[in-house]
């Protein structure tokens, strides 16, 4: 089958010279111009392509970008299918405008073994919409005790280790897990938090958890821990990857271990720029993630991260949870947001329209920053490439409907928001999943 | 003013004027209960239900009493907390509560924003009777009212509250309540037991007893719980008491006059000494009477039944 996608702005993203280089390189390209599809493939990039053969999309007045990769997923199955199935996310994901999703290794069972992987491997095939590409866990049954068969991981497919949810706190467990996982070049994603420091707590600690009341995790808490591994990954040379960051030293700290040398990434998730604490002023439990949204200055200092390359990528950190899951007291509730449908709108609309990232920037850490921290040869819209493709109307606005979501769960703090930039067709290794904004397969 | 509430779920909320409004209610509301025969049917054909998820023997009774002085029906409904760690559990009561056709409900839970989320989930007027480490807000408003009583006025007063401000919704109730009013508020804790950002609450932070009570016009224990010590907030109950108990010892830095007041029940000879609990300065007491007041007031008021108020008090 070919596909013409006609008349876009078609941004092939580069990585910065340097990755703390506050002015980005130009993108690599950044035209109107065609893009003929054959198959899986890109063929040919130009202006004024024809092909009486090939299926035309319209493109006009639209970005056409590489497939975006959500390195950081919750699909919930096996396990959890009534929260959400690597169907339903991986459709949620083509909504949104990705192409690849990786989802995290806390299911029920844990992905700590290959038949696990094998499981989500044979459910991918059957049933997703997106490329999924396993993370495995670091150890066993996430208990952070005994690491992971990593090399069969490697062999089946995983890009990435991760014991998300919780952290491995045993610094020599996560120290032999660096230096094992080096050997086949993936990286450890690191979930940092101290455990003893958040106990109990289910908001970040200042003065708005003393206003409501309610027990506090210190962003401290999460800067422990990341020097941690910091420390670690120069120790070892190993890869450390820090997941969900969103807290103003967790930043600096990183920047740092960056100028250094440390072979250290970081992401951070739509929320950890967009709101503070005083969502969670009504105790709307929507609100209530791990790490927790926090103030104003660490939001700052997230989105000046992500301006000078200390923070490479995006990632969703989609959490679903049911109604009523969540429709509980706020201490109660579980920690988790849901992310997919909502992060291509507020990268738009947070970070390019008020002019922390351009938007080649920040196409980059929504595909070529995942695809070089997971290894995917993803990220780039190149002739011979494998036709990965997200075109989206940076300027549609709208207003966040969640019960037009195709997620199977709700628990969204920007339901309501009016927000802009919609993905309208998405191709995923040539096969088109959305065309005009509707699902198709 | 007239009261446009429905529910009574904190201090934090009200303005001052809101505050005096349910002050000044209280207060005409007191002399029901000097009466021989202690009752108004203000409240008549009102059906209120007492919905505590923590066991609670003082705010329980004071809320039925206090109903009963209204003529409402009073119905007691006590869960155990373990019951509603499933959210739809607490719906499910309101609504079948709502179901029953019943006007208002009272409600303690262990967790701080309980009675909010209850409150967007029904019709009924939701008074707070204590969430979590939240507020208590009868609790302070029965605290202003001694206050007043005592010393004349709220403004101004140098109000040192002390104990363990990080666990309580009584501390931060008062707080907003006494810094709405005008008083000059000092809180003394262990560093441990003093909640983050707490002083930009417009209050001033000591771990010096003999510091926070100097001429201090109230003093306000908070109740220790014996629990946070094998949770190492503080090193020994022998230590707390001897650092931040008040006796009499300690007492003289105050005014001589200086009024005790605790929301009870106290632990003796830990957060305050035997004999000054008992002594002519404390108010503990009258503390529970203006409870009865207060709750007769935010009962009256959340039930739509608003009088324009005078500032007779």
């Amino acid at each position: 089958m070919k596909i013409l996608i006609k008349g876009g702005r078609v941004v092939n993203p580069q990585a910065p010279a340097s990755r703390l280089e506050p002015k980005s390189a130009e993108p690599a390209l950044d035209a109107i111009m065609d893009v003929l599809i054959e198959d899986s493939t890109i063929i040919k990039i130009g202006k004024n392509i024809s092909d009486a053969n090939a299926r035309r999309v319209d493109a006009d007045g639209m970005v056409v970008a590489p497939g975006f990769i959500d390195m950081h997923t919750h699909l919930r199955e096996p396990g959890r299918e009534d929260e959400e199935t690597i169907e339903s996310g991986s459709r949620s994901g083509v909504k949104g405008g990705y192409c690849a999703l990786a989802p995290m290794a806390n299911t029920e069972p844990v992905a700590d073994n290959v038949e696990v992987i094998n499981f989500l491997n044979a459910q991918a095939e059957k049933y997703a919409w997106t490329h999924i590409y396993p993370v495995g866990s670091v150890t066993r049954g996430l208990k952070g005790e005994t690491i992971t068969e990593i090399g069969e991981f490697k062999e089946a497919g995983v890009v990435a280790l991760s014991d998300d949810g919780r952290p491995v706190t045993n610094s020599r467990i996560f120290m032999l897990a660096l230096q094992y996982a080096g050997m086949f070049n993936l990286p450890v994603i690191s979930h940092c938090e101290d455990v003893h420091l958040t106990e109990g707590g289910c908001m970040n600690e200042g003065l708005n958890s003393t206003i409501l009341g309610l027990p506090g995790m210190p962003a401290a808490a999460e800067e422990v821990m990341v020097a941690r591994d910091i420390a670690l990954a120069r120790w070892t040379g190993g890869r450390v990857h820090v997941a969900h960051v969103s807290c103003a030293n967790t930043v600096e700290l990183v920047r740092r271990a960056k100028f250094e040398g440390v072979n250290v990434t970081a992401e951070t998730a739509p929320h950890y720029f967009s709101l503070t604490d005083d969502a969670v002023k009504t105790y709307d439990t929507n609100a209530k993630m791990n790490p927790p949204l926090r103030t104003a200055e660490d939001v700052e200092a997230v989105r000046q991260g992500l301006r000078d390359g200390t923070i490479d990528a995006i990632a969703t950190d989609h959490a679903p949870h049911t109604h009523v899951e969540k429709q509980v007291a706020f201490i109660e509730a579980p920690f988790g947001v849901i992310g997919l449908e909502t992060c291509l709108p507020l990268v738009i609309t947070k970070l390019v329209d008020e002019g922390v990232l351009t938007l080649p920037e920040a196409i980059a850490k929504l595909t070529l920053g995942p695809a070089r921290i997971l290894g995917l040869s993803m990220g780039k819209i190149e002739t011979g490439a494998r036709a990965d493709i997200t075109v989206f109307d940076p300027a549609s606005e709208y207003k966040i409907d969640v019960n037009t979501f195709e997620c199977k769960c709700r628990n969204s703090p920007f339901n309501g928001w009016r927000l802009k930039g919609k993905a309208v067709h998405v191709i995923v290794a040539g096969q088109p999943r959305l065309l005009d904004g509707r699902l198709v397969g | 003013m007239r009261w446009n509430r429905k529910d009574l779920l904190g201090i934090e909320p009200l303005s001052a004027e809101e505050i005096n409004h349910l002050l000044n209610t209280a207060f005409s509301f007191r002399e029901i209960s000097t009466r021989p025969i202690k009752k108004v049917p203000a409240l008549r054909g009102k059906t209120i239900v007492n919905l505590f998820f923590e066991p609670s023997t003082r705010t329980r009774t004071s809320f039925e009493l206090a109903g009963k002085r209204l003529s409402a029906d009073i119905l007691n409904i006590t869960v155990s907390a373990s019951s509603v760690v499933k959210g739809e559990t607490l719906i499910d009561t309101a609504a079948n509560l709502e179901a029953l056709k019943i006007d208002m409900i009272i409600m303690r839970h262990s967790a701080s924003g309980a009675p909010h989320f209850l409150a967007s989930h029904t019709k009924a007027s939701i008074i707070n009777a204590g969430d979590g480490w939240h507020e208590h807000p009868t609790q302070a408003l029965l605290d202003m009212l001694t206050i007043k009583d005592k010393l004349g006025r709220i403004e101004d007063v140098k109000v040192a509250i002390i104990g363990d401000l990080l666990h309580s919704r009584v501390g931060r109730s008062n707080i907003w309540a006494l810094t709405k009013l005008g008083a000059d508020v000092r809180v003394c804790a262990p560093r441990t037991l003093i909640p983050s950002s707490l002083e930009k609450l417009g209050v001033k932070v000591y771990w010096d007893v003999g510091e926070a009570i100097r001429d201090a016009d109230v003093i306000y224990l908070l109740r220790i719980q014996l629990e946070r010590q094998k949770a190492n907030y503080f090193p020994s109950i022998r230590e707390y008491a001897r650092l931040f108990g008040i006796d009499r010892e300690k007492l003289r830095r105050a005014r001589k006059d200086a009024i005790i007041m605790h929301p009870g029940p106290i632990n003796r000879d830990v957060e305050l000494a035997s004999d000054v609990a008992d002594s002519q300065n404390s108010v503990i007491l009258e503390q529970v009477t203006n409870g009865l007041a207060v709750r007769m007031a935010a009962l009256y008021l959340c039930s739509g039944g608003d009088i324009e108020s005078e500032d007779t008090y």
